[in-house]
């Protein structure tokens, strides 16, 4: 299990060099694409089915909001000059964080032998107090559920924060009939741009 | 009225060719009935209200991108987003409360049942249920938010340049 | 320990990305890279050695069960990690489009110097 997940590690190391530094935005996002898809395979060897399926389908959402939105307005990324400052700095503390993680690693319990002093209750009592087969499932909504209502309120929010962001035109403007509709796409001007879009 | 111009017809100028719309009018069906199952059978196989939310989330993406924004709005129209995402965030939190009828607060109050059937866990399988669909309607109305966004900044673009 | 600190390169590479380029879709593309690295790297600790996925089927014997599983917490924190990265994606989308409209450029040199 380790040589192959190495492996898998260093393929995408070499994955995320190619998509910092090369000049087409479009190689740079298909690049990213190809790390989410190892890192589900990564997810799969590493025992985990529902967190593959979960990192298949995102990875290929992020691919192609990414090439909607951005990648068809404007392809290419030439910089003219380094900001010397930034990539020296970013260099050195980058170089400093990897040596402290280096030997903050070694205290990590040893690859293979979790700790798992919670787990042992979950894997142990969930199936016959909750009645589910799945032991991810019922620690999500049963045992720490209220964690997934912070989920849901989180994604909620970004959803709701993306709409107000694209929002045509700002609050000074609006009418006074603008505040009785009701939904977030139907405001009077993001409807009459989106009717004389369609022809 | 004029007749409305045929949406789904290989011969309409927007959306892909027609081999795209060929496959795409058999797979659709099939993914969508399978992020269903996801969703579903959350309890039972790896899978739950996420992973299944976002493959029917997939389902219409591809099919807007297959044929064109008109008919996938006309199948999930922006209002119906709008009203299930606010309706599915608003059960997640009323679902629980009603647990105060019975005399709990917050916990998994229907009735067991048996493990590996369909019809078991409690409220597991409604959480999932309220989940999925939300989670459905989000990410396609936020990808149909920036898609039209992007396609109005081009054009804009394009005559300026003009 | 091979595995953890290859895990940390591939955040520092994602972290680098962010900073020390210029164009907003790189910057995007560097945060994606961070998020992937840091689910995989919860999910690393949680691996036991021959293990099985948390999940009890028909006839399984039980003791085994709950000693050959893999640790189930790390999962459950990082499926709804991977679904969130997706919706702060959208929004950072969402602020590089306005961006576009405004200086009618992804390149953050050039709307520094447009600002003033």
């Amino acid at each position: 299990m380790e040589p192959f997940l190495t492996i898998l590690l260093i393929f995408m190391i070499i994955g995320s060099i190619i998509a910092i530094e090369t000049k087409n935005l479009l190689s740079s996002v298909i690049s990213c694409g190809v790390i989410g898809f190892s890192v589900s395979i990564a997810f799969l060897m590493l025992g985990a089915p529902d967190i593959a399926i979960t990192q298949v389908v995102v990875a290929i959402l992020i691919l192609v909001i990414l090439i909607r939105a951005t990648i068809t307005i404007d392809n290419t990324s030439i910089e003219a000059h380094w900001d010397t400052f930034a990539v020296v700095s970013s260099l050195i503390f980058f170089g400093l964080f990897l040596v402290f993680a280096f030997l903050a690693v070694q205290d990590l319990p040893r690859f293979g032998e979790p700790l798992m002093r919670v787990s042992k209750e979950y894997l142990a009592t969930g199936p016959e107090k909750t009645g589910a087969a799945n032991v991810v499932t019922s620690i999500i909504l049963d045992f720490r559920g209220y964690d997934t209502l912070g989920e849901a309120t989180v994604l909620f929010t970004s959803i709701v924060g993306a709409f107000v962001i694209l929002r045509r035109r700002g609050r000074k403007r609006r009418t006074e009939e603008d505040t009785e509709k009701v939904g977030i796409l139907m405001d009077k001007e993001i409807r009459e741009d989106f009717e004389e879009f369609r022809e | 009225m004029a007749t409305k111009p045929d949406l789904v017809s290989s011969e309409s100028p927007k959306g892909m060719t027609q081999i795209v719309k060929t496959v795409v009018r058999f797979v659709m069906g099939i993914i969508f009935m399978f992020g269903c199952y996801i969703i579903v059978y959350g309890h039972l196989t790896p899978g739950g209200g996420f992973a299944g939310g976002v493959i029917l989330a997939c389902a219409y993406v591809i099919l807007t991108l297959a044929f064109g924004k008109e008919l996938s709005l006309g199948k999930m129209s922006d209002m119906a987003c709008s009203i299930l995402d606010n309706t599915c965030a608003l059960l997640f939190v009323l679902v629980p409360l009603g647990g105060l009828f019975f005399g709990y607060f917050f916990l998994n109050y229907l009735g067991k049942g048996q493990l590996f059937h369909l019809f078991s866990a409690g409220t597991i399988p409604i959480y999932n249920i309220i989940i999925g669909l939300k989670v459905t309607s989000s990410l396609f109305a936020i990808f149909m938010a920036l898609s039209i966004f992007g396609r109005f900044i081009s054009k804009l673009v394009d005559e300026e340049e003009e | 320990m091979i595995l953890y600190f290859l895990t940390l390169v591939i955040f520092v590479m994602g972290v680098y990305c962010l900073i020390a380029k210029k164009n907003i879709v790189k910057k995007i593309v560097g945060l994606v890279i961070t998020d992937y690295a840091i689910n995989l790297f919860i999910i690393l600790i949680g691996y036991r050695e021959g293990g099985i996925a948390p999940i009890l089927f028909k006839g399984m014997d039980r003791a085994e069960f709950t000693n050959r599983a893999v640790d189930p917490l790390p999962q459950a924190l990082v499926l709804t990690s991977i679904v969130i990265g997706l919706g702060v994606l959208a929004l950072q989308v969402a602020l590089c489009l306005r961006l576009y409209e405004k200086y009618k450029t992804f390149d953050m040199g050039d709307i520094n110097r447009l600002k003033g």
